[in-house]
C-alpha cells in the first residue's frame, strides 16, 4: 500500500465492494478475485451483465476470474510494469487521457528541477556504494513564493507531463510484447478497452492483490497503475479507483491498529534515533504545503499523535515529558517481517511470538526459515489450531533432538466466539456479534494479552529490570483488567473528550494540547456518543450506487470512496451526473461524506486532501525509495534479460540480506522456467487444512504446467511431478493445463509453472510447502516478499533428477 | 383433497392410509427432513476468511439458559448485508467446520529443549512462562541508548507476528502493549 | 412463509397420484435457473450442498483437474464439472454445476417400482425417500441425465432434493442462496424462464452467439434449468442434447425384473398383484405444460413466446392416469 498513499496520501482500497457495479471496464490483474474473493468479485459480474462492463483478466495464468472475463491476456510473471507502462503510453500517445482531471488533479502541471533525470536504467541520484537513491535529486522546482512552480500550460519541458511523455515513451506495444510475453495485437485490444475511459461519461476500475505487491518491484507496479488510472480520470469516483483486495478478513484493520513494523496506529510513523525529542519528531513526521491551495490534512498530525499517547499514557502523557515521548521505542532501520526473519537466522532474536499466523509456511525460503526459528531461544504460537510453525522441529528432515528452541502453544478462541469488528478491504469496520463461547480450556487473544501484560508488570513490580515506565503506566483501566471487553477497546480506540468524558464523534475534534485522547484517529467517529456505528446496520441506498452509508462505519469519517472531491471537475460537477460522487450546490458538498470540507467551495483547495501537493501525484518525489516513476526491473530470478537496460536488470534498490544472492539462481540453465505461486478457491492460506469439506473439493498439493512443457518432459496429467528451485523442492499432482501458454520472452520461448501455496505437513491432508521454493528478497519499499516469480525447474517423480 | 406431506403423515399415524390393495402407504411417505435451523438462535458476524467481510448468520443451538454451553450449529450468508447479500464462498459455506472441528486445541503446550514431543501445561503455568521468558528476553536485549547516546528505549530480542485475523480491538490492543513493552520487530500478514 | 409441500406423483402408487385440477391451491411451481455464463466454478454451491444436507465427507484424491471428484456420488449430490475447450481459437474453461434437474416428467420416477421411493411434489422438485427405496436401481436407468447414485453400504440411491426442508420452510435452496455470482437464481419457474431470456440476450450481446436455454422438452422441461454460452456444443459441458423419459416398455425381462426388485424390497408376494393391476407410474401428458419446455438450441432458446397460461402448471387439468405412457 505504500505506493497508493505515495499517490494519493492514503493507503487503502480507494472504493468499496459493491462499488464495483457502477463501472465500465474492470481491470483484473495481479489479483484472481473469483478465487480469492468471489462474494466481492459478485459487483465485477454485476457491472458485467447489469452495465455491459467489459471484464478483462492480464495474468499468467488464465484463471477462475479469466473463465468469466470478456478478454484475458496472458504475460510472464514480472512483467506488469511493462504492460501497465505500455498502457500509460497507448494513453498518452493516442491523446486519450482526461485532459481535464489530469490539469485539475494532479501534479502534471508541476515542474521538476533540474536534477532529476533518468537515464540507463536509473535515476538521478543514484547511490551506488550504499545502494540507495538520493532522494533530493527527485525535487520539485520553487517559484520565488517558495511554494512548487507550476505550468498550467503543461508544456515546460521539466513539467510532471511532458516527463511522464519522455519516461514512458520507451514502452512501446513491440517492448511490452517483448517483455512481456503476448502480442502487441492482444496488447492492443487490450488497451483499447482500458483506455476507452478516459472520459467524463466513462469510468474504470482496477482489481488488484498480492500479485502485485509480492514483487522486488512490488510498489511500483501498483505505482505504474495508480498513474494509469489518473490519467484516465478514474480516481475518487463511483465505479473507479484502483482497488488492493486484501486477503485476510482483518489485513486492512490490524493494518490500520499497526500491527506493523514502522507505524503506529492511523499510519503514524514510530519515531527514530534521530528524533530526540518531539518536537522534531513532529517537524519531521508533518508535512509542510507545497503549493498554497492544499489542505495538507495530514498537516494536522501532531493532534492525531499526542491524541495517542494520551490514549495510552492517560495522566503519564503529559506536556512536560513530551507527551511521554521517550515511552516509544525508536526504531532504527528495517523491522520488517523480512528483517524479523534475517534477525533471527543471525541468531540476535532471543523470542518471537506468533499469534493468529503461521509465518514458517508464510515467508520465503522455509529451508532458511527451520533454520532461523532453529535459533531462536523460545517460540509463543497462539492459534485455534496447531500450526506448522509450532511443531516446526518436527518438520520433514528436522531432528527434534538437535533443536533447543523451547516452545510454548496456546489454543485461543475463534472470531465467532468473541465480538469486536473487521474492517474489510473497502474500509468498512464491521461489528460482529459473539455467538457462543470458546470451549473450555480456551482462552480469548484478549485473555492471553492481558495475562501477559499483567504478568510482566508484576514481575517488574516485584524483581525491577530494564526501564519499564511504559509498562507500569500504560492506561488500563479497563472493567475487567484481566479481559477487556471489545466494547471498551472500540471506545478507546474512537477516543474521548477527556474534560468531559464525551466520546468524539469526529476527528476533526482532536487537539494536540492533552484534551483528548484517540487510540486510532481514522476511527474517530466510529464509537460515539450515538452508540457503535459499527454495529449499524441500515440498508438503505438513497443514490442507488451502492453506498449504504447507514451500514457499518466506513473510515475515514464514514466516507465510502476515497478522493471524492475528484469525482466532480474543478468548479465542482461531477464529471458523470448519473455517477456522481458528490456535487457542490453552491453552498456545500452532497451525495458522499465528502473528502474535503463540506462547506469548502471547489477552487479553495485542491482535491486530494491528504497529499501537500494538494494534488494526487503521477510523479511521486520523494516518497519511494526506487523512483518517482515506475521502472521495468527484471524479477531477481529471471529467465530474461532486461530488454529496456540489462547493465541494471533488476531494482538497484533492494536490500540483499546475508546470503541470498548465493541462493539465487539467476542466469543458471539449470532452472529455466518461470514459476509463480497462488491460492485457490477452495483454500485459505492454511487454516482450512482443517475443515473437512475445503479439503475434499481440493484434496491435495498440485503443480499446474503448460500442456507443451508437459508433453516435452513426459509428464502425464494427474501423474506425480517434482519442481526444484536452486533452495527446495516440492512433489504433487501434475493438473497439464491450455491455461498456460508459452510465451515468446525476447525472442526466447518462456514457460510458465504454477503452485498454489495451501499445503505445509500438518493438517487434514499434506502437501508439499510452496515456499520451499521461493527467494528470500523483498520489495525495495515494503520488502514484501517476491513470491510471485522464481525459477525453477520440473520433471516426473520418480525420474532420475539432475544434480543442481 | 389438499394432500400436503404433513397431512400425509397425519394421515399415515392414523392408519388409514392404506391402499386398495391392503399396502400400508405409512413408509411412502416419513417426514421429511426438519429444518435443521429451526428454533435455533441467530447471531449476526463476519466471515473470518478473506476481506471481503460477508455478512453471516450464526445459528446456534441452545436458549442460552443457566445450565447450557451453546454449540454452533450452521453458519450462512447475512441477506441484508449490502456486501454480500447472503451469498458465500465455499470457505465461508463451511465456515461451521471451522468453528466446530475436533482438531481445535483446548490444551496449552509446552516443548523443552530438545524434546521429541509436547508436554501438557495447564494455564497458569503457560503464562508465568510465557511472562517470565517475556520479560527476560526484555531485559537481556534493552537498549536505553543507541552508541551514539540518543536515547532508543528499544527491546530487540523479541518479535512479535499476527495478526490480520483478529478483531481491530485485539489488533490495537496488541499494538499498544507490544509498543509499550518497546518492541519494534512488529508485523503482520499485510506482507505476505 | 413456509410453503406446504402438495404431493404431484408418487413413484409405483397411482392411487396416491394427486390430480391437480382437484386441488385447491397447489402454490407456486420452482425452479433454479443456472448462469454457467456467470459462473466461476468456485464450488460455493458442492460444498454449500454437503454442508445443509450433512451428506458427509468423502476423501477425494487430485487427479490432474480442479475438480474435486470424478463423479457425482451418494454423498455428492452436486459436483461442479470443469473442462477446458478451445472455441474458435479462444480458450473456455467449461464450468458445469451437475446435479438433479428436477424434471417434469421424471425418469426416475417413472422407472421405479417401489412405492413412495420417489415423490414429485406440485412445486417442481423430485425427491427420493430412502425410506422406502429398495435398491433395484431403476431409476438410476431411467434418468436421461445421469444423475441418481446408489450406495453399496446403504443399499439405497439418492439424489439433490432441491434441499426440500428448506423449500417447505419457505428458503431457498442452500446452493442457490450461497452462489457468489448470481450464477444460480431462484424463483417461480415462469420468472426464471424470463429470467433465462435475458441472461441468453446478455451473453448474446456479448457475442455469445449460439447462447441458449437448457430446459428439454423431452424430460416436460426441468426446474433446474441451464443458460448455457455455447449451446451449440451441449457435449462440452455433458449435457444431453436431446433427454427423454418414458417409462419402461413392460417387456418380459423388464417385468421379472420388477417382480425381482419387489420380492428383494418387500418379500411379499402380494404387491404383485397391486403391480400387475395398476402397472408402473403412467406419464400423463395433461400433467405438465407444454409451453414450459425449452429445447436447446439457439431457435428455442431465445425468443420462444410462452402463450398465454403458459406458466400456470400447477393449476393446468389433469386427468388421472388418463393417457398413455408415451413421451
Amino acid at each position: 500500500m505504500a505506493s497508493l498513499a505515495a499517490t494519493f496520501g492514503r493507503g487503502a482500497m480507494t472504493n468499496h465492494w459493491k462499488d464495483i457495479k457502477n463501472t465500465d471496464v474492470i481491470l483484473v490483474m495481479g489479483a484472481n478475485p473469483a478465487e480469492n474473493h468471489p462474494c466481492g468479485f459478485k459487483w465485477a459480474v454485476e457491472a458485467r451483465d447489469n452495465r455491459g462492463a467489459k471484464l478483462l483478466t492480464i495474468d499468467p495464468r488464465f484463471t477462475r476470474t479469466s473463465a468469466v472475463a470478456d478478454r484475458h491476456m496472458q504475460i510472464r510473471p514480472g512483467s506488469d510494469i511493462a504492460v501497465l507502462g505500455g498502457l500509460i503510453r497507448y494513453a498518452l500517445e493516442n491523446d486519450l487521457h482526461h485532459a481535464d482531471y489530469v490539469r485539475a488533479h494532479t501534479n502534471a502541471t508541476f515542474v521538476v528541477g533540474e536534477e532529476y533525470d533518468f537515464a540507463d536504467g536509473l535515476f538521478s541520484g543514484f547511490d551506488e556504494a550504499a545502494s540507495n537513491y538520493d532522494r533530493t535529486a527527485w525535487d520539485y522546482e520553487r517559484g520565488p513564493d517558495g511554494y512548487v512552480r507550476r505550468d498550467a500550460s503543461l508544456a515546460h519541458p521539466r513539467s510532471v507531463f511532458q516527463l511522464l511523455k519522455r519516461h514512458y515513451d520507451r514502452y512501446t506495444p513491440e517492448v511490452v510484447a517483448d517483455i512481456a510475453g503476448c502480442s502487441v495485437e492482444e496488447f492492443l485490444q487490450m488497451a483499447e478497452i482500458i483506455c476507452s475511459t478516459g472520459r467524463a461519461d466513462r469510468v474504470g476500475t482496477i482489481m488488484y492483490a498480492v500479485g502485485w505487491t509480492m514483487h522486488t518491484v512490488g510498489s511500483q507496479i501498483i505505482r505504474t497503475a495508480a498513474i494509469l488510472q489518473l490519467l484516465l480520470g478514474n480516481i475518487g469516483r463511483p465505479g473507479g479507483g484502483i482497488n488492493a483486495l486484501r486477503g485476510h478478513a482483518n489485513v486492512q484493520g490490524a493494518t490500520d491498529h499497526a500491527i506493523v513494523a514502522g507505524i503506529l496506529p492511523g499510519y503514524l510513523k514510530v519515531p527514530t534515533p534521530p528524533q530526540t525529542s518531539l518536537a522534531t519528531h513532529m517537524s519531521e513526521s508533518t508535512p509542510r504545503p507545497l503549493v498554497r491551495d492544499t489542505v495538507n490534512y495530514w498537516g494536522n498530525y501532531p493532534k492525531f499523535y499526542v491524541s495517542q499517547m494520551k490514549a495510552w499514557f492517560g495522566e503519564h502523557a503529559t506536556r512536560d515529558n513530551d507527551f511521554a515521548y521517550d515511552y516509544l521505542a525508536k526504531q532504527d532501520g528495517d523491522a520488517t517481517w523480512l528483517s524479523i526473519w534475517d534477525k533471527a537466522h543471525q541468531g540476535t532474536l532471543e523470542g518471537f511470538v506468533a499469534l493468529g499466523f503461521n509465518p514458517l509456511l508464510a515467508g520465503p525460503d522455509v529451508p532458511r526459515l527451520l533454520d532461523a526459528m532453529s535459533k531462536l531461544k523460545w517460540k509463543v504460537v497462539i492459534d485455534p489450531f496447531m500450526l506448522d510453525s509450532a511443531e516446526f522441529w518436527k518438520a520433514p528432515g528436522m531432528n527434534p533432538a538437535d533443536i533447543d528452541t523451547e516452545v510454548l502453544y496456546l489454543p485461543s478462541s475463534h472470531w465467532i466466539e468473541r465480538d469486536g469488528s473487521f474492517t474489510n478491504s473497502g474500509r468498512w469496520a464491521q461489528w460482529k456479534e459473539k455467538a457462543v463461547d470458546p470451549p473450555i480450556g480456551v482462552r480469548s487473544d484478549t485473555w492471553i494479552l492481558s495475562e501477559l501484560f499483567w504478568r510482566v508488570k508484576e514481575l517488574y513490580q516485584a524483581e525491577g529490570g530494564a526501564w519499564n515506565d511504559p509498562i507500569q503506566h500504560l492506561t488500563w483501566d479497563y472493567l475487567n483488567p484481566r479481559e477487556p471487553s471489545m466494547i471498551e477497546l472500540a471506545k478507546e480506540i474512537n477516543g474521548y473528550d477527556l474534560r468531559t468524558g464525551r466520546l468524539l464523534s469526529s476527528f476533526g475534534e482532536l487537539t494536540d494540547d492533552g484534551t483528548t485522547s484517540s487510540g486510532n484517529w481514522i476511527y474517530t467517529g466510529s464509537y460515539t456518543e450515538a452508540g457503535n456505528q459499527m454495529q449499524r446496520r441500515g440498508t438503505d441506498d438513497p443514490g442507488g450506487l451502492g453506498m449504504h452509508h447507514d451500514w457499518a462505519f466506513s473510515w475515514p469519517a464514514n466516507r465510502r470512496v476515497l478522493y471524492n472531491r475528484a469525482s466532480a471537475d474543478a468548479e465542482g460537477r461531477p464529471w458523470d451526473p448519473s455517477r456522481a460522487g458528490i456535487a457542490w450546490n453552491g453552498r456545500e458538498w452532497i451525495g458522499d461524506v465528502p473528502d474535503y470540507g463540506r462547506t469548502t467551495p471547489p477552487d479553495a483547495a485542491g482535491a486530494f486532501i491528504m497529499t501537500e501537493e494538494g494534488v494526487a501525484r503521477l510523479f511521486s518525489s520523494q516518497q519511494l525509495a526506487d523512483g518517482p516513476f515506475s521502472e521495468h526491473y527484471e524479477p531477481v530470478e529471471s529467465p530474461s534479460p532486461n530488454a529496456l537496460h540489462d547493465n541494471v536488470p533488476i531494482n538497484p534498490v533492494i536490500r540483499w540480506y546475508d546470503g541470498v544472492r548465493e541462493s539465487l539462481a539467476n542466469g543458471d540453465d539449470d532452472y529455466p522456467y518461470a514459476c509463480t505461486i497462488y491460492r485457490v478457491v477452495e483454500r485459505e492460506h492454511f487454516v482450512t487444512s482443517n475443515v473437512p469439506l475445503l479439503v475434499e473439493t481440493m484434496p491435495d498439493f498440485f503443480v499446474e504446467l503448460p500442456e507443451g512443457l508437459a508433453e516435452e518432459k513426459g509428464i502425464a496429467n494427474g501423474s506425480q511431478v517434482r519442481v526444484w528451485s536452486k533452495r527446495g523442492e516440492v512433489q504433487g499432482t501434475a493438473i497439464v493445463t491450455k491455461r498456460i501458454k508459452p510465451l515468446r520472452v525476447n525472442g526466447k520461448v518462456v514457460w510458465t509453472v504454477g503452485i498454489p501455496v495451501h499445503w505445509g505437513f500438518i493438517g487434514i491432508t499434506q502437501g508439499s510447502m510452496a515456499n520451499l521454493l521461493t527467494p528470500f528478497i523483498g520489495d525495495a519499499n515494503t520488502r514484501c516478499p517476491e513470491f510471485k516469480s522464481f525459477l525453477v525447474n520440473i520433471e516426473p517423480a520418480g525420474s532420475a533428477r539432475m544434480e543442481t | 383433497m389438499d394432500i400436503s406431506r404433513r397431512t400425509f403423515i397425519k394421515a399415515a399415524a392414523g392408519g388409514a392410509a392404506v391402499s386398495a390393495l391392503g399396502f400400508d402407504l405409512r413408509p411412502a411417505h416419513a417426514a421429511v427432513r426438519q429444518l435443521k435451523i429451526r428454533n435455533a438462535t441467530e447471531y449476526r458476524t463476519v466471515c473470518p476468511y478473506c476481506a471481503v467481510g460477508c455478512g453471516t448468520i450464526a445459528y446456534v443451538h441452545g436458549s442460552g439458559g443457566l445450565n447450557t454451553t451453546n454449540t454452533v450449529i450452521h453458519v450462512e450468508g447475512d441477506p441484508d448485508s449490502p456486501i454480500n447479500g447472503g451469498t458465500l464462498c465455499p470457505k465461508g459455506a463451511s465456515q461451521m467446520q471451522l468453528a466446530v472441528s475436533p482438531r481445535l486445541r483446548h490444551q496449552p503446550l509446552l516443548r523443552r529443549a530438545g524434546a521429541a514431543e509436547w508436554e501438557e501445561v495447564d494455564w497458569d503455568t503457560a503464562m508465568d512462562w510465557f511472562a517470565r521468558k517475556f520479560k527476560d528476553a526484555r531485559d537481556a536485549s534493552f537498549r536505553e541508548r543507541d552508541d551514539e547516546g540518543r536515547v532508543v528505549n528499544r527491546a530487540d530480542g523479541i518479535a512479535w507476528v499476527g495478526s490480520a485475523t483478529v478483531s481491530n480491538e485485539d489488533a490495537y490492543l496488541i499494538t499498544k502493549t507490544m509498543r509499550a513493552m518497546g518492541l519494534v520487530y512488529i508485523d503482520h500478514q499485510a506482507r505476505i | 412463509m413456509a410453503d406446504s409441500l402438495t404431493i404431484r406423483r408418487v413413484s409405483a402408487s397411482p392411487d396416491a397420484y394427486i390430480p391437480i385440477s382437484a386441488l385447491r391451491s397447489a402454490g407456486p411451481t420452482y425452479a433454479k435457473l443456472v448462469d454457467i455464463g456467470a459462473c466461476i466454478g468456485c464450488k460455493g454451491c458442492e460444498v454449500a450442498c454437503k454442508e445443509w444436507n450433512d451428506l458427509g465427507v468423502e476423501p477425494t484424491a487430485n487427479f490432474g483437474s480442479y475438480q474435486s471428484h470424478k463423479d457425482l456420488s451418494p454423498k455428492t449430490w452436486l459436483l461442479m464439472r470443469f473442462n477446458e475447450v478451445e472455441v474458435d481459437g479462444n480458450l473456455n474453461w467449461l464450468i458445469k454445476k451437475d446435479a438433479c434437474l428436477h424434471c417434469e416428467e421424471p425418469g426416475c420416477l417413472f422407472a421405479c417400482p417401489a412405492p413412495g421411493a420417489i415423490v414429485q411434489y406440485t412445486n417442481g422438485i423430485v425427491d427420493f425417500n430412502q425410506e422406502n427405496c429398495i435398491g433395484c436401481q431403476y431409476c438410476v436407468t431411467g434418468c436421461p441425465f445421469d444423475i441418481p447414485r446408489f450406495d453399496v453400504h446403504t443399499r439405497k440411491v439418492s439424489k439433490c432434493n432441491m434441499c426440500v426442508d428448506r423449500v417447505e420452510a419457505g428458503l431457498e435452496p442452500a446452493c442457490v442462496k450461497t452462489c457468489p455470482t448470481n450464477a444460480i437464481s431462484w424463483g417461480s419457474k415462469h420468472d426464471m424462464l424470463a429470467l433465462a431470456d435475458k441472461k441468453v440476450e446478455t451473453l448474446q450481446s456479448r457475442g455469445f452467439q449460439n447462447a441458449a436455454v437448457y430446459n428439454p422438452a423431452g424430460v416436460g422441461g426441468t426446474h433446474m434449468m441451464y443458460v448455457v454460452p455455447h449451446g451449440d456444443r451441449l457435449s462440452d459441458y455433458s449435457l444431453p442434447t436431446d433427454p427423454t423419459a418414458s417409462p419402461a416398455p413392460m417387456t418380459a425381462l423388464g417385468f421379472l425384473k420388477r417382480v425381482g426388485a419387489y420380492l428383494m424390497g418387500f418379500g411379499v408376494l402380494g404387491v404383485l398383484g397391486h403391480f400387475l393391476r395398476y402397472g408402473p407410474e403412467r406419464l400423463d401428458e395433461d400433467g405438465h405444460d407444454e409451453d414450459d419446455h425449452r429445447g436447446p438450441g439457439p431457435a428455442s432458446g431465445h425468443g420462444a413466446v410462452p402463450g398465454p397460461g403458459a406458466f400456470s402448471a400447477p393449476d393446468a387439468p389433469a386427468g388421472p392416469g388418463a393417457a398413455p405412457p408415451v413421451a
